[in-house]
């Protein structure tokens, strides 16, 4: 499905080339995995909107051939929650980052999830701020460095799979940069969920967190990505695997994927029980 | 007749002005509103979500209204500070949509239950940066119920957020009142054949009518797109904006006035101060006192036109109001030393009476005459 030299030109908004994402930022890759997911489910891009924070992932609907909303920092969600209600027609796509996501929007992550409304979350991870410049992030791996965090990080980071999964996301997965291939049929799986899915995406950022963790430029950290993860089960249920086992190892993959009553079509409904006529 | 909450009014009245989307958090005094739409809105089809707290409210009424719904949300002081980001970007984005602020004594939870006007400023000013602001407010439940529905007219007009500025007094009293019939405003939409820039003064379109509009809070010029070099589009694009508010202040500006012809002072109050204000002009006059009232239901824009023209015949000007000294800053700078401006301002929880009200306007113009005497 991706394959290098793909023309996804109807699927980008050339006006806003180039990007402002730094060379060797694995931003670019997501952003062409939205682009080929978008092809693959044969979208009509008027009927999609791609919702964006603040912060690098934020700038992603500038470079989306949709309807575009680049909104505040850490409200994508509750945004696209509006949006969704009003016009469950829409394909709706939120692009967030790691602090925009599970910092100052961690609460809008959690509500969404628990409402299982139909919204596909992109979680742009590349554990680090790197639109201000490199500061810590709930996901910055425990003992890493970055500029406010000189000394190496002392907090636990976040798991946004596990996360997600305990708030209710009724589709959870996990890619990388590295895994160019699989990681936009995820998001077009995730894309054709019907209810909140979360697809989790490791990206690398040369600039800041490999800079001031020594990982090297952009191809290193791409190794490095795909050596700090492991590949379980795509579209199955994941192989029983102990915590021991994966020590020093993320597990990428599909990790849920249920139908549950989704939030637009439970409204419905109650709009129908009440005798109203939603979106008829 | 029928004995209608203040509250209870606002959530009719934006219904009748054709409201189809509404997210919130509860606070008091503004809880009965949400509950209300909670009430009214799934019968009608339209949309009731309670947020996880007032930043997502204004933040999925705004992406409603980008849906195509009508969209509102109504909160008191600590959840209005909330929004204030969200107000400046539904601003910038020329969004329409409906923020109701029910005041309570502040700062922070401050009086919880009692009455205040300690927004007004934060209504004009609370978000960040320079915006045009249009703010009504009301003092009875029937204004209530009207100045919701012309809310929802002005927003569309303008494509602006519109605050409603409330009191705990006003959204928990019930009046006996007979609503009038309001129609949804009509939503101005591009000439046929044509496909106008998505912003500036061009009309509102949706997503999902065909059109892959930009949206955002960066600087932008009419297309949509941030790229422009530095502010000047946004700026140019604001002093549009309120030049054209400028020009439509007598259409914008709701007020009622009683005895302001030959008045020696006026008494400029707004929301439920200006019942108290009522009154005491009544009790001036009845003392033989040449009093006047200027009742706003618009504060802002601020009407310089008719605060100019108030005091080029009075000799003094009260302004009353539940909190400090916020209004009467505006009041001041309009009147220009034509006459004497004064503040009569609490900030307890407690209403003015009539007789304080009655009380400080002698005391003012004493004052005045005073002055007059040693000048």
């Amino acid at each position: 499905m991706a394959r290098l030299g793909q023309d996804l030109s109807e699927y980008l908004r050339a006006e806003m080339m180039p990007t402002v994402w730094c060379p060797g930022c694995g931003h670019g890759i997501i952003a062409q995995g939205i682009a080929t997911a978008l092809r693959e489910i044969r979208a009509d891009l008027d009927q999609v909107v791609v919702v964006g924070g603040i912060g690098c992932s934020g700038r992603t609907p500038f470079y989306m051939n949709t309807g575009a909303m680049h909104t505040t920092h850490g409200r994508a969600l509750a945004f696209a929650t509006g949006l969704k209600l009003a016009r469950p027609s829409l394909t709706v796509i939120v692009a967030m980052g790691d602090g925009d996501a599970l910092a100052i929007g961690g609460n809008h992550f959690i509500h969404a999830a628990r409402r299982n409304i139909d919204l596909t979350v992109v979680l742009y991870n590349n554990s680090i701020y790197g639109m201000t410049g490199g500061q810590a992030a709930p996901t910055t791996p425990q003992g890493s460095h970055s500029t406010t965090t000189p000394l190496g990080s002392i907090e636990p980071n976040f798991d946004a799979v596990e996360l997600a999964r305990a708030a209710g996301a009724s589709f959870v997965a996990r890619s990388t940069t590295f895994d160019f291939q699989e990681m936009p049929q995820l998001i077009a799986r995730a894309i054709r969920h019907p209810g909140f899915s979360m697809v989790e995406v490791l990206s690398q950022c040369p600039t800041y967190y490999g800079r001031l963790n020594h990982l090297g430029e952009a191809p290193e950290m791409l190794l490095y990505e795909r050596d700090r993860t492991r590949l379980l089960e795509m579209f199955g249920p994941p192989p029983e695997i102990t915590r021991e086992e994966m020590v020093g190892q993320l597990p990428i993959g599909l990790f849920v994927e249920e139908v549950r009553p989704e939030y637009t079509q439970r409204y419905s409904e109650l709009c129908a029980a009440a005798g109203g006529s939603y979106h008829a | 007749m029928k004995l209608i909450q203040g509250n209870e009014a606002v959530a009719l009245g934006a219904v009748a002005a054709g409201c189809d989307f509404y997210a919130g958090y509860p606070i008091t005094p503004a809880t009965e509103i949400m509950e209300q739409m909670a009430r009214l809105l799934p019968a009608r089809g339209g949309v009731f979500i309670q947020m996880e707290d007032e930043l997502s409210a204004a933040a999925a009424v705004i992406g409603a209204a980008w849906g195509g719904a009508r969209a509102m949300t109504a909160t008191s002081g600590p959840g209005f500070s909330l929004m204030q980001e969200h107000i400046g970007y539904a601003a910038i984005t020329q969004t329409p949509c409906v923020f109701v602020d029910s005041q309570r004594g502040g700062p922070s939870t401050g009086l919880p239950t009692l009455p205040a006007q300690g927004d007004v400023m934060q209504a004009r000013f609370g978000s960040h940066g320079d915006r045009a602001a249009i703010a009504l407010t009301a003092s009875s439940v029937l204004s209530a119920y009207e100045m919701t529905a012309r809310a929802f007219e002005l927003s569309e007009t303008y494509r602006q957020p519109v605050v409603l500025l409330l009191d705990a007094v006003l959204s928990h009293m019930r009046e006996n009142v007979e609503l009038p019939k309001v129609e949804p405003a009509p939503r101005p939409m591009p000439a046929p054949g044509t496909d106008p820039e998505p912003f500036g003064d061009n009309p509102f379109v949706p997503f999902g009518a065909g059109r892959r509009t930009v949206v955002t809070g960066l600087a932008h010029d009419e297309s949509g797109l941030p790229k422009t070099a530095g502010g000047q589009a946004q700026e140019r694009m604001l002093l549009e904006l309120q030049d054209r508010l400028r020009r439509d202040a007598a259409e914008i500006t709701h007020y009622s006035s009683h005895a302001l012809e030959g008045a020696r002072i006026v008494v400029l109050a707004y929301g439920i101060t200006a019942r108290a204000a009522r009154e005491a002009v009544e009790m001036l006059r009845a003392d033989g006192v040449a009093a006047g009232l200027l009742d706003l239901q618009t504060l802002w824009p601020f009407p310089d036109f008719l605060v100019t023209e108030i005091a080029q015949g009075a000799q003094a000007i009260l302004v009353p109001e539940l909190n400090v000294g916020q209004y009467v800053i505006p009041v001041t700078a309009a009147v220009q030393g034509r006459c004497r401006v004064a503040p009569l301002g609490r900030a307890d929880g407690n209403l003015f009476t009539p007789e304080e009200i009655a009380q400080a306007a002698r005391d003012l113009l004493l004052a005045e005459r005073g002055g007059v005497r040693r000048g």
